[in-house]
């Protein structure tokens, strides 16, 4: 018998609706591009030791091994960053010439807390479009003692004693939270000297580079003290 | 026209009506689980007498690493085997039933398998399922045609070629294989190819990392060598060693079971949460 292909093809369409109207919301483009890693900052008495591993990416690709996510705003404070690559250069750029008129104007450089605040204003100032940024602020306080400012990507921040960001930050922030702060021990040995603390960072950075496919190549620490900043730079996986 | 209705559902065809079940599902809320991917980096070269076949040996689910050392290379026969990258289970599942399969069509006809046997009952199983098998296999042997290599796709495509690769880090592999690939290759040239192909997966995809299995299918017979290579050791051993003293870790509460008397009874008052 003769059926119209025209009606037939409406009686598939019926059928599978689904596959008729399928919207490819994948396709839509996005502004922003997560380039990962894992940054941490640890703040002890007379010193902050920052690390970030030197990793960029995009997806499944590397784009960069030797890209650092730190960077020294004054002689006290260092921004550490992970999330897109782009924004972080624009907000450095922005801190960066910011810090350098006010030193102008003030003739000192911005204490760790003011520029604490800096950065939360010029996050929020973003507030409908963000900094696609999640940013830790590690610097000295006015006592020379270790702080760290953590934040969020709209710049809600909170002084804490140590912090993780990126993606190896589930990875690595239970291990800081047992042996910095001794959660679920009933005697605490907190580690006071900086060997011990670098010990766990590098085991950190080593163990989320095992586990998290975006987190390797190698690890930039700089340590922080009143009497300057050093920069040590340890190998990690390269898979 | 509800004739036409009766006579296109008796005709059969394809019911997608868990399709609208799953948007249903979708739009009350229900996540997609992730499923364990394989990311992968798998090649195949074929040689003068035989066949190899590489891969790396990293597990991913999501961007977490959830194996770093799986294996990759699954025996489907005597002398046919196959190189999978997709999802873990699919994979696992597939190459044993199909593996289960083979073996008793071989005690049935005694004869050896084919690799064409084992392209055409696996694209005729994975095209039903539009894709939702998550397996793409490159699938390598030698039988009375000679040294096969064939690759197959999750909607299942097959495509025959003296070098493939598959996986997230497929295209890593294939420049390699594109540059250095020749007709007549011996043994240890495509094996030594072969890893190269993969150790521009593992260091230039992040799906694929870890070690190299190879496996190499000649008349004589197969040379499977797990781990032929090993990168990437663990970058820092940790000096002071992490300290976990006894009884130093606090309990909400005790219990104490008595396996003569059966019975389960809370010893000692329950305690704060330390922080």
């Amino acid at each position: 018998m003769y059926i119209p292909v025209n009606d037939m093809l409406k009686h598939f369409k019926q059928d599978a609706p689904a596959m008729a109207n399928i919207t490819h919301k994948s396709d839509q483009w996005s502004p922003y591009h997560d380039n990962s890693g894992t940054v941490l900052a640890v703040g002890i008495p007379g010193a902050v030791i920052v690390a970030g591993d030197t990793r960029l990416s995009n997806g499944y690709n590397i784009l960069s091994r030797d890209a650092t996510k730190l960077s020294q705003l004054t002689d006290k404070c260092v921004l550490a960053t992970a999330g897109q690559y782009a924004d972080f250069i624009a907000l450095r750029k922005f801190l960066q010439q910011r810090l350098q008129l006010y030193e102008f104007q003030n003739e000192v450089q911005a204490s760790t807390e003011t520029v604490a605040h800096l950065l939360s204003r010029e996050l929020y100032s973003r507030r409908f479009f963000p900094y696609y940024t999640f940013n830790l602020l590690a610097g000295l306080d006015e006592n020379n003692h270790g702080v760290v400012y953590g934040y969020d990507a709209i710049g809600s921040y909170d002084q804490m004693t140590y912090g993780v960001q990126g993606s190896g930050q589930e990875l690595v922030v239970a291990v800081l939270d047992n042996q910095l702060k001794g959660y679920n021990k009933i005697n605490k040995t907190i580690p006071q000297t900086r060997e011990e603390i670098l010990d766990i960072i590098l085991d950190c950075f080593s163990c989320a580079a095992e586990r998290d496919i975006h987190t390797g190549d190698n690890v930039e620490i700089l340590i922080i003290t009143a009497a300057g900043t050093e920069r040590i730079v340890k190998p990690l996986r390269k898979d | 026209m509800q004739y036409l209705d009766n006579y296109l559902q008796s005709k059969g065809g394809y019911d997608y009506t868990n399709v609208k079940r799953n948007e249903l599902m979708k739009a009350q809320g229900f996540k997609e689980m992730p499923f364990t991917k394989t990311g992968t980096t798998i090649v195949g070269v074929i040689f003068e007498g035989g066949v190899v076949m590489a891969a790396d040996t990293r597990a991913t689910a999501g961007s977490i690493v959830a194996d770093k050392n799986c294996e990759k290379l699954h025996p489907l026969a005597p002398n046919i085997w196959a190189a999978g990258a997709g999802t873990a289970a699919d994979l696992h599942h597939q190459c044993a039933h199909f593996n289960a399969k083979l073996k008793l069509q071989r005690l049935n006809l005694n004869r050896q398998s084919r690799v064409n046997e084992v392209i055409t009952k696996l694209t005729t199983k994975l095209f039903p399922y539009r894709g939702h098998i998550g397996v793409a296999l490159i699938i390598g042997g030698i039988d009375s045609n000679g040294p096969q290599l064939a690759s197959v796709s999750p909607h299942g495509n097959y495509v025959y070629h003296p070098f493939q690769s598959m996986g997230s880090g497929s295209l890593a592999a294939l420049g390699i294989l594109e540059a250095k690939f020749q007709d007549g290759l011996t043994k240890q040239q495509a094996i030594d190819l072969a890893i190269e192909a993969i150790e521009a997966g593992i260091f230039h995809d992040m799906g694929s990392g870890s070690n190299v299995d190879v496996v190499a299918i000649t008349k004589e017979g197969v040379d499977y060598r797990r781990n032929i290579r090993q990168y990437n050791a663990k970058s820092h051993q940790k000096q002071i060693p992490y300290h976990f003293p006894a009884n130093n870790t606090p309990a909400l509460r005790k219990y104490e079971f008595n396996f003569e008397k059966q019975e389960l009874r809370e010893i000692g008052k329950e305690m704060e949460i330390i922080e």
